[in-house]
């Protein structure tokens, strides 16, 4: 509120909250969180002697992660694009938790 | 159950979401979708924890370290599933102008996570004395 106004008016486009900006920093965190998901798989093959099966898995949850990413990165580039970005469609929401559900299944075949 | 079953279909069909009530101020679609990644967080740590508890807990009997893993594994695909069914929710609610949906889950998820934490504990302690 103590802002000047020179400032505050400096750029009419920018959301004074900065929702755009802390939604991309949300969606760096979260492919943070499946990037530590997929080298824990990882890890997970290799100690487990690297089977066929295990390889298949370990594999899997590499590429479900690259999906994640791309589901991410476009997100990202639409909240860049626009001051007042589109809201999130459900059909890249369910990509992205199919991609969470699909690695846990990963996990599962990898554990047992 | 046939509410969740009406509200899986709206994650595939992005059109039916779009044509109810009015589009709300996008400040509030994204903080709706910032909810929602915090929740896929959540289940993806969950899903991490399950990884961590099979490769970091090599001197568990193998039942107890299987069982633990594939509970935590379970608890982050319904926490990812809850989220994405969440969000769809929340968002139908903004645009129809209602009070945003209630839940019991992070109540039911604090208890689990509660009950997973006192399990690692006697675990742990079993696993001393044994």
């Amino acid at each position: 509120m103590n802002a000047s106004p020179a400032v505050r008016r400096q750029d009419p486009d920018r959301d004074p909250g900065l929702q755009p900006e802390r939604t991309r920093l949300a969606w760096r965190r979260t492919t943070l969180s499946g990037t530590v998901v997929a080298v824990l798989a990882v890890k997970t093959v290799l100690h487990g002697g690297a089977s066929a099966a295990g390889v298949t898995a370990g594999a899997l949850c590499c590429v479900l992660w690259l999906g994640f990413l791309s589901v991410a990165h476009r997100r990202i580039r639409t909240l860049a694009a626009t001051p007042s970005p589109v809201a999130f469609a459900p059909r890249h929401a369910a990509a992205a938790v199919l991609c969470t559900v699909a690695m846990a299944v990963c996990g599962a075949a990898l554990v047992l | 159950m046939i509410e969740f079953v009406r509200n899986v279909r709206l994650w595939f069909v992005p059109a039916e979401v779009r044509e109810d009530g009015e589009t709300p101020d996008y400040r509030f679609s994204l903080a709706n979708e910032r909810t929602f990644l915090a929740w896929l967080r959540t289940a993806l740590a969950l899903i991490g924890g399950g990884f961590a508890v099979d490769q970091f807990l090599p001197d568990l009997r193998w039942a107890w370290r299987v069982g633990l893993a594939l509970a935590l594994l379970g608890a982050g695909v319904l926490c990812s599933l809850r989220a994405v069914n969440h969000w769809v929710r929340c968002e139908r609610a903004m645009r129809r102008g209602e009070d945003l949906p209630v839940s019991r889950f992070p109540a039911l998820l604090s208890l689990v996570v509660a009950v997973v934490a006192v399990a690692m504990v006697l675990v742990v302690l079993v696993g001393w004395e044994g």
